[in-house]
């Protein structure tokens, strides 16, 4: 029984940084109908940057924030600069022009950043809490608290202001969005800074936990596009559920079945999803016109 | 005698393969030409997928890999000659490829892109795992095919790049000429339509799941017989050959040069296998510029190079 | 159309290679390591160190007058990529010696071309394949895997452990070793009772030390594997307090190690390795002393980071080579080989090592030093 708590534990934590990540996904998928493989990127901008700031002597709530704020504007930078200059472009060249922007980024950050592994002090120390039988670093909760925050901060976003109606109206029909005067170039801009916000937060949470170096994105974006994708692209109920399912499905399959195959299982689990629940847990069926 | 476009391609590029040897200042240049082709084989059956059928695939390194161990384990397990282990991992990748193709096939978009993702991404990680098959994360040696020492005996003495150069060219020119010749072909034709629209298609006669699977499985032979070649080339394999990055890479060739045409995507292989060879005096940036030609190449030229190129030179009539 | 095709191709190959670099008199080297991709964590300090020794070198006045001219490239971990740049160098920049395979793929790729061509090869890579079976003029540096894992069975033997645990990394340095461990694992009368692996990007490995946590019986714990792994590992095992001597791999033999893991979370842990990690407290008659404090100085000061036995790696395959030259008396790469393999009682930070025809590693198990952490630093295990 502890055991079976300590693999939840492990499952939870991870599982709150896919779903951030994956959360990511899904803001910028709403807003601009493109899978932005950069989104680990981010995540890895977030930590670095940090790991800079505060290597640098700034202390470590500047960091995160200077960080934070500095991966936002990439995030506008990619969109206005790679995305939107590439508007109706098939689905192939949008995965290439992704995949280059992760590939750019990553190709900079090892010039600026260097290679080696990076990590900055946990936020409160790494005593470990015991829950039920298990234990729990501070850092996972911060990492969970986090997600948590964000995502009841993003509920509290697109349903009470103004400004998130809006993002969700354009998400839903540009052009209707247009026809009623929301500025869908500002849109666009927004979302995408609060998805690369989001990634850089959760880089900044993980990083005690995890390490940083410039090449830790490209294996978050392909876990957070399996999460978001799990859990329905376009949903963001469905990227917190997505994300913490295929947490804790890596977890319970390293402690029960294999170790070998954990990432095998979640890939697996994603096939079967997709092949008897295409549009994934929570995502609606589109219905094409023909 | 006009000849068709078709054998005009096939004339060109067997000229270029077989000229272009007298540029070579030294005897690595095979070995990059060799590579070239090899990219080009799998990039020539991604342009059925991609290009004909519209289709995409992240994962269809995995087939290549497959076609690789193929030549490494069956020779030692099945006791065949490495060149009909060329053969068995084709027949081998195309059944997988039938079996997964009837149930991915049925997904599109970024659905379709991450069931094959995922497809790529199990078979790296059985290749790297099964240690007691294949040698695991580090790989396995591959035997050597005896094909040199063939040629030797009938009194040709080439060296080992120059032997792979003008196998992998031999092997770049039947594969275009398949290809070519599949787009004219009702099978082409079939594929072409559905591409424009599945519904329509349909709606015509067109068997579309039927025809998406063949793509499917074509293509994944022709990356299976590259994978095959590499290996028989560096008698290695290892399991990254399956993995994403690769199949990002074939993708992104294909892409590059221009999906829809056997040519472009020829050329697209060709500029991404020479790039880090060319770049190695800025090694520090190679990555950094990779992805920025990625991103410029699909921004600009969304056909990609070739057509955009051509139209260029037309001029801009119509 | 297809014009452009047949332009395209033979311009971008003859553009392509417009850059070979003209020949000279000088000694000419070539390198092919893994400075970027998932091992630059070694391969970067390697690189950096053939830089810096072949600049120290020159400055001096170069091997019997000659200077070396340095020819390095990037792989980026790829084996299909290393044997490529293996060509390059062999065909294309002429050189008489190589130096690289950062890691046991590159290195297996590199070793055909080398042997075919008849140029000698001074391999960075731990596995034991690259020189059993002894190929001609295929040499390395590091201590074999195997040798890792005898060092730290004899230990483990001495204190008495018969029973333990393994979690291995699943990337080629894990494998391989894991793979060495279990094979001599019974010459110490040691048994494995839990057997656990985790993959090199993994993120949080308490399932896997829970299962082993929850193996009755174990006495001890040993993680193959190098990079962010076993860091993230050691973390992982002070959190759930497993509680058991936990000994590591000379993988992560670097101070970089004791900061990532945590300075409490790493205070007991053991693992092999060279003379480098504590070149600064070890006996004053020890012969490496004076070779390993030389060599971490001036990494160290040229490069602002802390010294690790990768670039210790290179620092011997250079040294070795630049020795053998001197002794060969000529820069033909048979020669050359030759004197490599003669060498004999050459003092590197790895250990001592001599070489012979059976022999292309020349090292023993002396040279591997067990060294525990204690309060953020290296101690020796005496």
């Amino acid at each position: 029984m502890p055991e079976l708590m300590q693999f939840l534990m492990s499952g939870v934590t991870v599982g709150a940084v896919y779903a951030l990540v994956a959360l990511g996904f899904t803001i910028i998928y709403n807003a601009s109908d493109v899978v932005n493989f950069a989104q680990g990127e981010f995540v890895m901008l977030g930590g670095m940057l940090t790991v800079l700031c505060y290597a640098n002597g700034l202390p470590l709530p500047v960091a995160a924030l200077i960080a934070i704020a500095v991966t936002a504007a990439a995030g506008v930078a990619l969109n206005k600069l790679a995305i939107e200059p590439a508007r109706g472009a098939p689905v192939v060249s949008l995965i290439i022009i992704t995949i280059g922007a992760s590939i750019f980024i990553r190709g900079v950050s090892q010039i600026v950043f260097g290679k080696q592994l990076h990590r900055f002090p946990s936020f409160s120390g790494d005593a470990p809490i015991p829950v039920l039988g298990a234990t729990i670093l501070p850092q996972g909760l911060w990492v969970i608290a986090g997600g948590l925050a964000v995502f009841f901060g993003l509920w509290l976003f697109f349903t009470r202001t103004l400004t998130g109606r809006a993002v969700l109206a354009t998400a839903n029909n540009r052009m209707a969005a247009q026809l009623v005067g929301i500025n869908t170039r500002y849109v666009m801009s927004l979302s995408f800074a609060l998805s690369a916000a989001i990634g850089a937060l959760a880089g900044v949470l993980v990083t005690p936990i995890t390490l940083v170096s410039y090449d830790i994105g490209i294996s978050l974006a392909l876990k957070g596009f399996a999460a978001a994708m799990l859990g329905g692209m376009g949903n963001p109920k469905g990227a917190l559920a997505g994300g913490l399912l295929l947490g804790l499905m890596e977890a319970l399959t390293a402690g029960y079945v294999s170790s070998q195959y954990k990432d095998a299982a979640a890939f697996v689990v994603i096939l079967g999803v997709l092949f008897f629940m295409p549009q994934g847990l929570f995502g609606t069926k589109t219905t094409e016109r023909v | 005698m006009r000849l068709s476009t078709k054998a005009t391609t096939l004339l060109v590029l067997a000229i270029a393969i077989a000229l272009a040897p007298a540029l070579f200042p030294s005897a690595f240049y095979y070995r990059v030409g060799a590579l070239i082709f090899i990219n080009g084989l799998a990039v020539t059956g991604l342009v059925v997928l991609i290009g004909y059928a519209g289709q995409i695939s992240l994962g269809h390194a995995g087939f290549f890999g497959i076609g690789a161990y193929a030549c490494a384990l069956a020779p030692v397990h099945l006791g065949l000659h490495p060149v009909l282990a060329v053969v068995f991992g084709a027949a081998l990748s195309g059944g997988i490829a039938w079996l997964v193709g009837r149930p991915i096939l049925r997904l599109k978009g970024y659905y379709l892109a991450v069931a094959s993702l995922g497809f790529g991404v199990l078979v790296a990680m059985v290749l790297a795992n099964e240690a007691w098959l294949t040698g695991g994360p580090d790989g396995i040696a591959v035997a050597d095919p005896g094909l040199r020492g063939a040629l030797r005996a009938i009194g040709i003495d080439l060296s080992n790049a120059q032997f792979w150069y003008a196998f992998c060219g031999l092997a770049l020119v039947i594969g275009a000429w398949l290809a070519l010749n599949l787009h004219d072909s009702p099978t082409g034709r079939a594929l072409r339509a559905l591409h424009g629209s599945e519904i329509a298609a349909r709606t015509a006669g067109v068997d579309v799941a039927r025809y998406k699977l063949h793509a499917f499985v074509i293509s994944a032979v022709y990356a299976s017989v590259a994978g095959s070649l590499l290996a028989l080339q560096n008698r290695l394999v290892t399991p990254d050959m399956a993995g994403f990055m690769h199949s990002i890479e074939m993708v992104t060739m294909t892409v590059l040069g221009g999906a829809a045409s056997v040519p472009g995507a020829i050329l697209g292989a060709a500029i991404l296998t020479a790039l880090p060879q060319v770049l190695t005096v800025f090694q520090e940036y190679e990555m950094l510029m990779l992805g920025l030609i990625m991103m410029l190449v699909m921004i600009f030229m969304r056909q990609g190079l070739l057509p955009s190129l051509a139209r260029l030179l037309r001029g801009r009539g119509g | 159309m297809k014009l452009i095709n047949a332009t395209a191709l033979a311009g971008t190959l003859a553009v392509a290679f417009g850059l070979a670099a003209p020949a000279s008199a000088d000694i000419r080297i070539g390198a092919t390591l893994s400075e970027t991709g998932p091992a630059a964590f070694l391969g970067d300090p390697e690189a950096k160190t053939l830089k810096m020794l072949v600049e120290e070198i020159n400055a001096a006045g170069g091997v019997g007058g000659e200077k070396i001219d340095l020819v390095l490239y990037d792989d980026g971990g790829d084996p299909n990529k290393a044997r490529t740049f293996a060509t390059r160098l062999i065909e294309d920049d002429e050189v008489v010696a190589i130096i690289g395979g950062t890691t046991t793929g590159t290195s297996m790729a590199i070793i055909p071309v080398v042997e075919e061509a008849e140029v000698p090869f001074i391999s960075l890579a731990g596995a034991i394949e690259i020189i059993d079976p002894v190929r001609p003029y295929t040499f390395k540096t590091p201590h074999t895997d195997r040798m890792a894992c005898a060092k730290i069975f004899e230990d483990m033997k001495a204190r008495g452990f018969t029973r333990i645990g393994l979690i291995s990394g699943s990337d080629g340095f894990g494998a391989s070793m894991r793979k060495q461990c279990l094979d001599i694992v019974g010459d110490y009368g040691i048994e494995v009772l839990a057997d656990e692996t985790y993959g090199p990007t993994d993120a949080d490995m308490t399932p896997q030390l829970t299962n082993i946590k929850g193996t009755a019986g174990i006495e001890a714990v040993l993680n193959p594997g190098f990079g962010q792994g076993p860091a993230i590992v050691t973390r992982n095992y002070a959190q759930i307090a497993v509680g058991l001597p936990f000994y590591q791999s000379h993988g992560v033999a670097s101070d970089s190690f004791i900061e990532l893991a945590g300075k409490a979370e790493s205070e007991g842990v053991r693992l092999p390795g060279t003379a480098l990690l504590v070149a600064n407290i070890l006996a004053g008659d020890d012969p490496q002393r004076e070779v390993a404090v030389a060599y971490k100085t001036r990494y160290e000061s040229a490069t602002g980071t802390p010294v690790s036995t990768f670039g210790g790696y290179a620092h011997d395959a250079v040294r070795i080579l630049v020795d053998a030259l001197g002794r060969a008396g000529s820069a033909e790469p048979q020669a050359i080989r030759d004197a490599i393999e003669a060498t004999s009682g050459f003092v590197g930070t790895t250990g001592t090592v001599t070489m012979s025809p059976e022999d292309h590693l020349g090292l023993d198990l002396s040279a591997f030093r067990m060294l525990e952490i204690r309060d953020g630093g290296w101690t020796l295990v005496e």
